[in-house]
Formats: C-alpha cells, sequence, structure tokens
C-alpha cells in the first residue's frame, strides 16, 4: 500500500458563501471536495444573515501549493468582510492521483 | 368598525400572536427551535401559494387593467430606495455603503407582511383586487437594483448581485408560481386548492411563530445601534406606507387594495434582500440592516402599519 502525503484545507464559513467557495477551490485546482452544514460562533459572533447560525464546512484534500492558492485567495477576498476559519492539515492517502 | 377595534381584531388574530409567542419563547430562552429545513420548506410553500393563487386570478384580469398598477407598482420600487438611502444618510449618518444596504431591504417587499395585510383586510370584509401578488414579484426586484446601484456607482460584484436577486428562491417561486397558476387557471386551481389553499393560513401562523424567535435574536444588537435606527425602521414604513395607500388610491383601488399596497410599500425584505446585499456589498453591516427590517419594522408594520395603512385607505376611499 503506497500512501501519499498531501494536504487536507478546511474552510468553515457562513453558508451564504457556499456556490462561491465552491467556484473557487475549483479554479484553483481542486479536484473534488466534501461539503457539510455547520453551526458555531466565533469573533463575528453567531451567524447574522442565515437562519440562527448557520455554517458551511468545506475539506478538500489537494497538493500543497494549490492549499496554499486557496488560503491566499481567502486572505485577499473573504477573511476582511465575512465570517470564514481555513485551516490546513498533513493527510496521508491512497490513490494519490486522484488529488492532483 | 372603528380604528380601535380593527387594532384589537389585529393583535388578536392568530398570526400576530403567534409572533409574540416566538418573540416571548426567545426572550425565555426556551429551546424551541426551528430546524433551518422546516423554515426553508415553509417559506418555499407560502411564496409559491402567493404566486399560484395571484396568477389563477391574473388569468381572469385583462391585461388593461393591469397596467396602471404595474406602473404604480415599478414607481413605488424605484422610489422607496432612494428615500431610503437619502434618509439613512442623513439621520442615521451612514456612509454609503451602509446606507445603500438599508436602501436594498426598503426597496424591496416582504412577502409575509404582504401575506398579513392581505389577511387583515379579508378579515375585516374587504375584497381586495386578486392581482395583487403579481405586483409582489414586481416590487422584489428593481428596489434591490437601485440600491446597490446607489451604493456602488459602478464596479464591484453587481452582476453577482443581479443574478443572486433574480435567480433567488423567493422570485423564482413568485414569478414561477404565478405562471403556473396563470396558465393552468380555475381548472388547475381546483386540482391542488386542498394543498395550496386550505391549509395555507396555518402555515403561515407557524411561519410567524419561527419569525417571531428570530425577530428577537434580533433585539439584542437594537441596543448597540441605538434609537435613530428604530426611529428610522418605524417612520420610513410610515412614509412609504402613506405613498403606497395614495398611490393605490390614485390607481383606482379598492380600499382593501390600496390597504394592502401600502403596506407593501411599507414592508422591507429580510429574505431576498439580505443574501443580495451580503454577496454585493459585504463590508456592509449586517447587524444594522437585520435588525432594521426584522427586529423593527416587521413587528412594527405586523401590530400597528397594516390597521394605519387601512385607516389611511379609508380615508381617502371611504
Amino acid at each position: 500500500m503506497d500512501l501519499v502525503p498531501l494536504k487536507l484545507v478546511t474552510i468553515v464559513a457562513e453558508s451564504v458563501l457556499e456556490k462561491k467557495l465552491v467556484e473557487e477551490v475549483k479554479r484553483l485546482g481542486a479536484k473534488g471536495y466534501t461539503l457539510v452544514p455547520a453551526r458555531g460562533e466565533g469573533s463575528r459572533g453567531m451567524r447574522s444573515l442565515d437562519w440562527e447560525g448557520q455554517n458551511i464546512r468545506l475539506e478538500t484534500i489537494v497538493p500543497e501549493e494549490v492549499a496554499l492558492r486557496i488560503l491566499a485567495r481567502l486572505q485577499e477576498a473573504y477573511f476582511p468582510h465575512y465570517a470564514v476559519i481555513a485551516y490546513v492539515e498533513n493527510v496521508w492517502v491512497v490513490r494519490g492521483e486522484k488529488y492532483v | 368598525m372603528d380604528a380601535l377595534e380593527l387594532l384589537r381584531l389585529n393583535l388578536l388574530s392568530p398570526m400576530v400572536l403567534a409572533f409574540a409567542l416566538g418573540v416571548l419563547a426567545r426572550l425565555l430562552k426556551s429551546d424551541l427551535a426551528f430546524p433551518e429545513a422546516l423554515y426553508t420548506a415553509l417559506s418555499i410553500y407560502l411564496l409559491f401559494a402567493i404566486g399560484f393563487k395571484g396568477g389563477v386570478e391574473l388569468s381572469k384580469t385583462p391585461v388593461t387593467t393591469l397596467l396602471l398598477p404595474a406602473l404604480a407598482t415599478l414607481g413605488l420600487g424605484l422610489l422607496r430606495p432612494l428615500s431610503s438611502y437619502f434618509l439613512a444618510r442623513r439621520l442615521l449618518s451612514l456612509g454609503r455603503v451602509d446606507a445603500g444596504a438599508l436602501a436594498a431591504h426598503y426597496g424591496s417587499v416582504s412577502a409575509v407582511t404582504f401575506l398579513a395585510a392581505l389577511t387583515f383586510v379579508q378579515g375585516v370584509g374587504h375584497r381586495p383586487e386578486g392581482f395583487l401578488p403579481t405586483l409582489v414579484a414586481l416590487l422584489e426586484v428593481p428596489g434591490i437594483v437601485v440600491a446597490l446601484l446607489l451604493a456602488k456607482r459602478g464596479g464591484g460584484n453587481l452582476g453577482e448581485a443581479f443574478q443572486e436577486v433574480l435567480t433567488g428562491r423567493s422570485v423564482v417561486l413568485l414569478v414561477g408560481g404565478l405562471l403556473i397558476g396563470a396558465l393552468s387557471g380555475e381548472v388547475g386551481m381546483e386540482r391542488v386548492k386542498p394543498f395550496f389553499v386550505d391549509p395555507f393560513y396555518g402555515v403561515l401562523t407557524l411561519f410567524l411563530l419561527d419569525l417571531g424567535m428570530v425577530a428577537a435574536s434580533r433585539f439584542a444588537t437594537l441596543g448597540q445601534v441605538g434609537f435613530r435606527l428604530v426611529l428610522y425602521g418605524t417612520l420610513l414604513p410610515l412614509l412609504h406606507g402613506a405613498v403606497g395607500v395614495y398611490l393605490g388610491h390614485l390607481v383606482g383601488f379598492s380600499v382593501g387594495g390600496a390597504t394592502v399596497l401600502g403596506a407593501m410599500a411599507a414592508s422591507a425584505s429580510y429574505i431576498a434582500a439580505p443574501a443580495a446585499v451580503r454577496i454585493a456589498l459585504p463590508e456592509a453591516n449586517p447587524s444594522l440592516y437585520l435588525a432594521a427590517s426584522l427586529a423593527v419594522t416587521f413587528p412594527f408594520n405586523l401590530v400597528l402599519g397594516i390597521p394605519i395603512y387601512h385607516a389611511l385607505a379609508q380615508g381617502m376611499g371611504g
């Protein structure tokens, strides 16, 4: 079994951004993603727009350079005005070619 | 019936009482909460049912009857964002972006306020014009567009915001329902009546219970934004409501129809506009526009506004 090291990027954001974020990560090179509803609270308080604090959690497994591109894009276009957090973790997968 | 009696009748309607229960539940920190899927389902049902009923009426209405009311509605759609914008700049001393965000909400329309007004005038015994839901669809979009133009003056994500408004669920359901109702007419109505007409007010009552909870969770932010926003959220509807009633009277509406047009003009959107504004004006402060439209204007119209517009309509047309 060959394990390939890749990066897991997790983005938690207000749900109004769902369509835009999916478009962004695909445009920046992600081959796939997983999306689940999330709820919570952060520095911007409970989500105000979506009913009673709805957020989304978007996960995508990508090579390091794509992960960095995604974070840079979030930094530039989303962090200033929207409720968004994002972080990167190391993961190992089989079938590494699926993700690049 | 005198005005006080009408106010009592309005306060004791199941919808207003359910809204009050929602507010109370939130203030008592009850664990009552609607799952988001239920809120979405109820709003889909309501919007489609309004559109459908309006469409059936439309199939019986000659186009010429519609022309003047449609023009008046478009006029309201263009005028309201302007007055909202300038009052926000003057009274609240807000910047261009925040004023534009508020204008988008007060330039659009709240379908639930429209329904509450319709229910009220029918309860009093009026028979308002059947094509009024068509006007709701007409009033929804232009206000948001004008307000975003005011805030942006070119540049930004305007295109994206237009798409958000035009393809948003409330417009698709309303306009789609109108078309389906207009094409299938009375015959089609007979087939779906047990589902779309008979349970309608029950669904609306439940929806208002949820809305009461959501509005109450906004009350906390009112303390931060202050008294002037409360003033803004009550004076502006009164001004817009009076203009709406007057226009309704001008185009020859019945007292009931003029009341409903007044309530539509006085209402502020809290479904279509917030989504469009969040995309187009991300730097605008959501606490501000949501508190104004949901925690001030909506309850004000529901409890006091509608009977006031009715009294105005009676004064002009009575």
